[in-house]
């Protein structure tokens, strides 16, 4: 009983066949009748497996791909427009204006933030061959809690800016600390990596692109 | 305590007082309350017209939350921003405008007709259509068949013989290559 669907679809088809050849004795028009799903179901059983295919190749994919990570629609637009005290000097107000003329990396971290603690030597090490400048974008952290972070794993930064209440941060569309920036010298956002860096993404996605924006 | 002493016996000022202690805990009780929820209380229409808004927003760190639902940290943040725009007498379509600027299409729940969101809206409808025209297909060309072109309905006979022998499999597939 269990194995009629395979007995059965095989035992449809022989009668089917047998169906044609009695046809083929009597009338002329059964006859093409007859052939016409013949010919029709050599096509038709690849149309499950061909489905099915497709299916798992989009699931596959789906799979592979992280949900976090969410295109950013401000990528090839004008960074947003901020002033923001430096973390280190409150009467110290910098403006986006005031970075242009060169390409930038703009770099979101905070105290609280665990994988920025993580991405943290990728920096240091970064920071070390003085290719572009980079600047931090404090988010959503006090002063002192900054501070001390800074002191206690070494500052890469040439400058960090206090995002107190994370409005500059929203501008930025940053819904996970750390996210990076590249910035273009005429302050256009060029590339946006979400998570914390590592040396695989600055070698072969952000430093390709800073050479690209030198040229 | 002297004063009450005076002007009743020692014994009534006591639980007296403490109904003053219990009046003022319960005023400060009240007062912190109000503290922590101001917007609600400040201007409840604009709370109800931000509420509608951001539960039509998805928020980005937990993902499967409205904006409106999500305690995270961004979620309380952008509460406070379409708070302030409203307030500034921005549009509903001006505060989505300011949402979809910054995360993109993916903040809308009901995402916008677009050429890269055609099959996420049509498909479902198209492989309705797709399936019914098959199936629909299918069963009129069998219908057209003759009798002869189908395997006779087996249960009877299977049924019968699974009732002599335990061993169903057996006897269908005896029946199949019988037929063949």
């Amino acid at each position: 009983m269990n194995q009629k669907p395979a007995t059965g679809s095989g035992g449809a088809r022989l009668s089917r066949q047998e169906g044609g050849e009695r046809s083929g004795t009597g009338a002329v028009p059964r006859a093409g009748a007859a052939l016409r799903p013949r010919g029709a179901m050599r096509l038709w059983f690849l149309i499950p497996l061909v489905a099915f295919v497709a299916l798992a190749v989009v699931l596959a994919v789906g799979l592979k791909r992280d949900p976090r990570e969410v295109p950013s629609p401000l990528i090839d637009k004008p960074a947003p427009k901020f002033a923001l005290a430096r973390v280190d000097d409150a009467s110290r107000v910098v403006r986006l204006e005031d970075l242009r003329g060169k390409a930038f990396i703009l770099n979101v971290w905070a105290s609280w933030c665990v994988a920025c603690r993580e991405e943290h030597p990728v920096l240091l090490e970064f920071a070390k061959k003085r290719a572009v400048p980079l600047y931090g974008l404090n988010y959503k952290d006090t002063r002192s809690d900054a501070g001390a972070w800074l002191a206690r794993f070494g500052n890469p930064y040439d400058a960090s800016f206090f995002d107190e209440d994370g409005r500059v941060g929203i501008d930025f569309g940053v819904y996970g600390v750390p996210e990076t920036f590249v910035v273009d010298g005429n302050g256009v956002i060029r590339m946006k990596h979400i998570g914390p860096l590592t040396p695989d993404v600055l070698a072969n996605k952000i430093e390709p692109l800073l050479k690209k924006l030198d040229a | 305590m002297d004063r009450f002493a005076g002007k009743s016996t020692p014994d009534a000022a006591a639980p007296r007082r403490a109904r003053a202690l219990l009046a003022a805990a319960l005023l400060a009780a009240g007062a912190a309350c109000a503290r922590e929820a101001p917007p609600e209380a400040a201007d409840p229409a604009l709370e109800a017209r931000m509420v509608r808004i951001t539960s039509e927003l998805r928020c980005l760190v937990c993902q499967n939350q409205t904006i409106a639902d999500s305690n995270a940290g961004l979620a309380v943040d952008l509460r406070r921003e379409t708070r302030e725009l409203l307030k500034q007498g921005k549009s509903d379509a001006e505060v989505v405008d300011y949402m979809t600027a910054r995360y993109g299409d993916f903040v809308l729940y009901r995402p916008p007709l677009r050429t890269t969101t055609v099959l996420l809206w049509f498909g479902p409808a198209l492989l309705l259509v797709v399936g019914g025209t098959v199936l629909v297909l299918t069963l009129r060309r069998r219908s057209r068949m003759a009798a002869d072109a189908f395997d006779p309905d087996d249960d009877g006979e299977v049924v019968d013989e699974v009732g002599a022998a335990a061993a169903g499999t057996a006897a269908a597939n005896a029946a199949a290559s019988g037929r063949g």
